[in-house]
């Protein structure tokens, strides 16, 4: 090692202040630029948090887990998406329960678009959501690609970067997870990025999304632990390379 | 025309040089004046153009299969350059041929960029193409994956002759049903070997789950790598066994040179009587890795190993083949357009086989990304310094006595090699 402060990779796992079990939704099909970063930070920052991570994965055709504290998915290409599409349909009702239950939910890219009502495609076929979120996306020939600054209400400046040609427009029933200060976002016309619906935090960004904005991921665990125990302790994560990676980010070119 | 323009073209080559410019303006200025003229000089030769594309392994396997022809006897003219666009072929013609056009050169093979062959063959349609993979890398560029396979099987189309696919790779070796007409041929890779080759679609999957279809039959491959010893690499072909020794290192560098080897047995004629096999593989033999891909130099009497890492799947393989036992270890991550601007791809790779030596220094434009990524994987930082000259130059002084093992990007690579070459011998390439 170099004889420069070596920095300790990673907060003691002594602490135990329960088990806060997550699901990963549809990992071998919708997980695209990284979006299994978003999992990681999740089951790190629970046990930096000093609670005890347990990660689950959730496949077309597997049994639904329970217990599910908080869900986490991911964005897909085209084919993934239809993969996914009648199991989807099928835990649809599953899924709205949680969210209604006030579960803390991440969806990324093509699982935010998937939640929504639909998906129409540029030939006008209509791929059918499961309506959670109330949201509408249109397919276009114009892909939406690179880093994105959103200035956000509850979050702070989130970044990440986009990369769909969906876009996506919000109804009344959810809020914009933010204002874009630099990128597109959820469409071309209204600089909206993402969409907020009770404890769900839907958004068009990879990165992974998570490592640079651990004031999401400690939203959804906060959420998650006041949920299951009435309260949420948090410890203390070593943060240290968060800042200067979100610097270095926030000046990168689009 | 063709006098004229090719003239100009050298004439501007040469101004570029003098200037030390970019190496495709030469390229650009013959193709805005003389559209005609790649395909009139390249389509003219006697064995045509070999196109060789994929995401990972474009350059060295080209480099094999120039090597492998030439062993052969036959004159090669290739984009050495490492330019794989098509002004890029365009501006290494111009320092080929004569001043009336003409080419000496008995078979072109030339390494293009997924996008940019789409252009190329749409000029000039290739006798032969080699695709190796489709794999996660510089999606900001191409969209999906599978729109990168799209452009794969637009080169296949567009090639009159034989075209040479991964019988490994499903979204490749898939290509062959929607061709008529050309002659397939596959290379393979053993069964015993395919755990060693993680493919994107398994990359998170959980063990046991299944990845997505391949072939649901094996196709019979030209040549198949069988097994890779420390120094050498069993292949089958023509109903036998053979062993060679390697000096490639690296289980995909060494399945890249099955795929060299099935491209020039096509273009001389695979087992006809005219091939000379015993050079052949003398001559894969010999080849040694294009820069960066696993190429070892000398700095302070200690091996400094520059490993090229553009996507998560190179990445991994590169974590696997040159493990970190012993080395001093630095990672240098840059976000330039050529090496995508998307970092999302770092938290693809598990960095856990770093956890026991830790990792001595991170640099690059996007160097607290990776520190973050491997704080995560709960692998131990030494220092974070994103200028590459400065991070290099404390890399050196306090590896003293250690051998010492770069994991770069492309421009991050480039930049490393110019610090080098102030102090050791090193090709620069601009």
């Amino acid at each position: 090692m170099s004889p420069e402060t070596p920095v300790p990779a990673a907060a003691p796992h002594g602490d135990n202040k329960g088990v806060l079990r997550v699901v990963q939704l549809y990992p071998r099909d919708m997980n695209i630029y990284g979006d299994w970063g978003n999992a990681l930070v999740l089951q790190q920052r629970i046990r930096w948090h000093g609670y005890t991570p347990e990660l689950l994965e959730y496949n077309v055709g597997d049994p639904f887990p329970d217990g599910v504290d908080i869900i986490v998915g991911g964005g897909g290409q085209d084919s993934g998406q239809l993969v996914i599409q009648d199991d989807l349909q099928a835990r649809a009702g599953t899924l709205k329960d949680l969210a209604e239950a006030d579960t803390p939910m991440l969806v990324i890219c093509g699982l935010y678009q998937l939640f929504g009502r639909f998906f129409k495609t540029r030939t006008g076929s209509v791929i059918p959501g499961i309506g959670i979120l109330d949201v509408e996306t249109h397919g276009t020939d114009e892909r939406l690609i690179g880093n994105v600054k959103v200035a956000t209400p509850e979050f702070g400046e989130v970044l990440g970067y986009e990369n769909h040609s969906g876009q996506t427009t919000l109804g009344s029933g959810v809020r914009p997870l933010g204002t874009v200060a630099k990128g597109t976002g959820n469409n071309s016309s209204d600089g909206h990025e993402g969409a907020r619906y009770r404890n769900i935090v839907a958004s068009y960004l990879h990165g992974s999304l998570l490592p640079k904005n651990p004031a999401i991921a400690d939203f959804l665990i906060s959420k998650a632990a006041e949920r299951k125990f009435g309260s949420f302790e948090p410890g203390t994560p070593d943060d240290r390379f968060v800042g200067p990676a979100r610097e270095h980010a926030a000046r990168r070119p689009r | 025309m063709s006098f004229f323009s090719v003239s100009l073209g050298k004439l501007v080559r040469r101004v570029s040089r003098l200037r030390g410019g970019g190496s495709a303006l030469p390229g650009l200025v013959v193709e805005k004046i003389d559209p005609g003229f790649m395909r009139r000089t390249l389509t003219t030769l006697p064995h045509g153009v070999a196109v060789v594309s994929g995401t990972n392994g474009k350059t060295t396997t080209t480099k094999m299969v120039v090597e492998l022809l030439e062993s052969q006897g036959l004159k090669v003219f290739t984009n050495r350059t490492g330019s794989n666009f098509t002004r890029g072929v365009a501006a290494a013609l111009l320092g080929e041929v004569d001043w009336r056009g003409r080419l000496d050169a008995d078979v072109a093979v030339l390494e293009l960029d997924e996008a940019h062959a789409v252009h190329f063959v749409n000029s000039v349609p290739p006798r032969y193409c080699l695709l190796l993979n489709v794999l996660r890398d510089q999606l900001d560029r191409f969209g999906e994956i599978d729109k990168t396979a799209q452009l794969l099987q637009h080169i296949a189309a567009k090639t009159t002759g034989t075209v040479v696919l991964n019988r490994e790779d499903p979204r490749v070796a898939r290509i062959a049903d929607t061709l008529t007409g050309q002659d397939v041929r596959y290379f393979g890779l053993d069964d015993s070997l395919l755990g060693t080759f993680p493919n994107d679609d398994d990359m998170r999957a959980a063990p046991g789950s299944p990845a997505p279809a391949g072939l649901s039959e094996k196709p019979a491959a030209d040549v198949v790598l069988r097994t890779v010893g420390a120094d050498s690499a069993e292949f089958e072909y023509d109903g036998g066994r053979v062993t060679t020794g390697m000096k490639l290192r690296g289980v995909y560098n060494i399945f890249n040179a099955a795929a060299a080897l099935t491209l020039a047995r096509s273009i001389c004629g695979g087992a006809a009587a005219d091939t000379d096999h015993e050079t052949l593989l003398q001559a894969l033999s010999q080849v040694a890795p294009a820069f960066g891909r696993g190429e070892s130099l000398t700095v302070e009497d200690q091996p400094l190993d520059l490993v090229l890492v553009k996507n998560p799947s190179g990445f991994r393989l590169g974590l696997k083949s040159f493990p970190a036992g012993g080395y001093a270890t630095m990672i240098a991550i840059n976000d330039n357009y050529a090496d995508g601007r998307d970092m999302s791809w770092l938290w693809d790779v598990e960095f856990e086989s770093l956890r026991d030596g830790g990792v001595d220094r991170v640099t690059g434009s996007r160097a607290y990304d990776m520190a973050l990524r491997l704080q995560y994987d709960e692998v131990a930082v030494g220092a974070v310094e994103p200028d590459i000259a400065a991070a290099l130059a404390a890399f050196i002084r306090e590896g003293q006595g250690r051998p010492k093992r770069i994991f770069c990007t492309y421009t991050a690579m480039l930049a490393i090699r110019r610090e080098l070459s102030k102090i050791t011998t090193v090709e620069v390439v601009s």
